[in-house]
């Protein structure tokens, strides 16, 4: 029942979206019948393939550098104080400025290739990392830092072998957040500007009433986007038995 | 210069495993103790008795150095470790939480004071212990599918493991349950045997029954009463008279002494309306 209960859901929705086609007889370049977006998939496949591999390289690498950059900042900041003087305030401010206001900019700055959505990516999921572990890594159980002092751990051991892991679960939490983001950061920096890709494919489409096409694009964008999300929320399960959130 | 009261003082000392001298503390301007002596006799197990808030966990930490973390605290007076001052080395902690790491398993768990220093694992020790506190076989286990007496008894061995010659104990049993308390009060006396003990408990039965001596902590700031020294060794009997008379007169001065802190807080916010 776990397993069917999501093909379930997913095959009543498109029940529902057949009959609302049907009953309303809603014109195809507005709403398309399910039908003949899965005839555009089989039909299109190759182009479509094509198109996701780039979109999901800039999520991937997107998510790699946003991981490694915020990971980072979160250790420097919450083991030097005068790092997190400086640094937090920026990184609070910095998140004021909305993200897809500097998708133009960035098209501007780094070309209508992959690096401009890559950029976009990282920045997406580069807060949400750096809070959740810099949160994490605060959080420590008190009492084991006791535990280390009296044991006459030294400050490096005491972070990898007790602060760091203590961290990971606050740190998942962060990264199935990154997980469900970077898909919109890649997508907006391809509308933004770009020669490939999903984001490309659909407003491309859309521009020439291939309706089909554009929701057959959505469908393998949103079907990526799921499997990421399963695939890290699993892999941080096998990682993390420990964390206390047993949430979905 | 030569002090000549020097030789005889470290005489003094080397009896005990652990000296306060003129120990004082205080957190966010509020003395907890102050001037404070206290000594330990080595080898011995002393019982630290006092109702809630007086300050024997602070008195525990201080001991153990930890005194400075978390709020703004002012420390200052000389602790001596068998007569040398200064030295924190010797100096093992078993809190009231087991403080497992749960990513760890019950071996590292153990074995995680050498983790911290970067020393390599007596892997052969660990086992050993494991087995003295009735853990064979669990090695692998994470802490999580253990129970509360289980994990206590894991966090007892880390302390053994240590193999310090002091040990702190800050309630290590109150969390768990009647008879499991009873059965590692039983265990900690045996192999806490002839290292210098300091145990914090609420619980005066507890202390008749492992402890050599007990002493009462009780006031604001914090004082020692007259320490009490039951007959016979430890491990004792709950069940004699002798044991059920102490209790009654611990319960007895641990009441009033907790009356006694009431009335003079009363007697402050009095002074203060005023």
């Amino acid at each position: 029942m776990k397993l069917l209960r999501p093909v379930i859901i997913f095959l009543g929705l498109l029940v529902v979206w057949q009959l609302l086609v049907s009953i309303t007889g809603v014109a195809a370049f507005i709403l398309p019948a399910p039908l003949s977006v899965l005839s555009a998939l089989f039909a299109q496949w190759p182009l479509l393939l094509s198109h996701a591999g780039v979109t999901i390289s800039e999520i991937l690498l997107g998510l790699g550098l946003g991981m490694l950059l915020g990971c980072s900042s979160a250790l420097v900041i919450a083991n030097f104080r005068s790092a997190r003087l400086w640094i937090l305030p920026v990184l609070v401010v910095s998140q004021a400025i909305p993200v897809f206001a500097l998708a133009p900019i960035l098209v501007l700055w780094l070309g209508y290739g992959l690096a401009s959505k890559v950029a976009m990516a990282t920045l997406i999921i580069y807060f949400p990392v750096t809070v959740a572990f810099y949160d994490g890594l605060r959080r420590t159980e008190p009492g084991w830092l006791d535990l280390a002092q009296v044991m006459g751990g030294s400050r490096w051991r005491t972070l990898t072998q007790i602060r760091i892991p203590a961290a990971l679960p606050a740190l998942a939490s962060g990264l199935r957040v990154a997980a469900s983001v970077a898909p919109i950061g890649a997508i907006v920096g391809e509308w933004v500007g770009s020669s490939a890709g999903l984001g490309y494919l659909m407003l491309h489409a859309n521009a020439r009433l291939q309706v089909d096409v554009m929701f057959a694009a959505l469908l393998v964008l949103a079907l990526f986007a799921v499997c990421l999300y399963f695939s890290i929320d699993r892999g941080l399960r096998l990682l993390i038995p420990w964390q206390a959130d047993k949430t979905l | 210069m030569t002090d000549v009261s020097a030789p005889s003082n470290n005489v003094q000392n080397a009896i005990s495993g652990i000296s306060l001298r003129s120990a004082s503390l205080s957190y966010e301007g509020k003395v907890v103790f102050e001037d404070l002596d206290l000594d330990l006799p080595v080898g011995h197990m002393t019982c630290l008795l006092g109702p809630s808030g007086v300050g024997k966990s602070s008195l525990l930490r201080y001991i153990a150095g930890l005194s400075g973390n978390g709020a703004e605290a002012t420390v200052s007076g000389r602790l001596l470790f068998n007569g040398t001052e200064g030295s924190k080395a010797d100096v093992a902690y078993l809190a009231q939480q087991d403080l497992l790491l749960p990513w760890l398993n019950v071996l590292d768990n153990v074995m995680l004071g050498s983790r911290l220093r970067g020393v390599r694992p007596d892997c052969g020790r660990a086992s050993a212990l494991l087995e003295r506190v009735g853990l064979r076989g669990q090695e692998k286990s994470r802490p999580a599918s253990l129970s509360g007496g289980m994990r206590q008894r894991v966090a007892l061995a880390r302390t053994l493991m240590e193999d310090r010659p002091i040990v702190l104990m800050d309630e290590p049993f109150s969390a768990l349950d009647a008879i499991t308390r009873f059965e590692l009060q039983e265990l900690a006396s045996s192999l806490l045997a002839g290292k210098t003990t300091l145990l914090v408990t609420h619980d005066p039965l507890e202390a008749l029954r492992i402890g050599h001596r007990l002493l009462l902590l009780t006031g604001s700031p914090a004082r020692f009463e007259t320490p009490i020294d039951p007959p016979s060794e430890p491990l004792r009997d709950a069940g004699t008279v002798e044991v059920a008379a102490l209790q009654a007169a611990i319960m007895e001065r641990l009441t009033a002494a907790k009356h006694q802190a009431r009335a003079a807080s009363s007697n402050a916010q009095i002074q203060a309306g005023q």
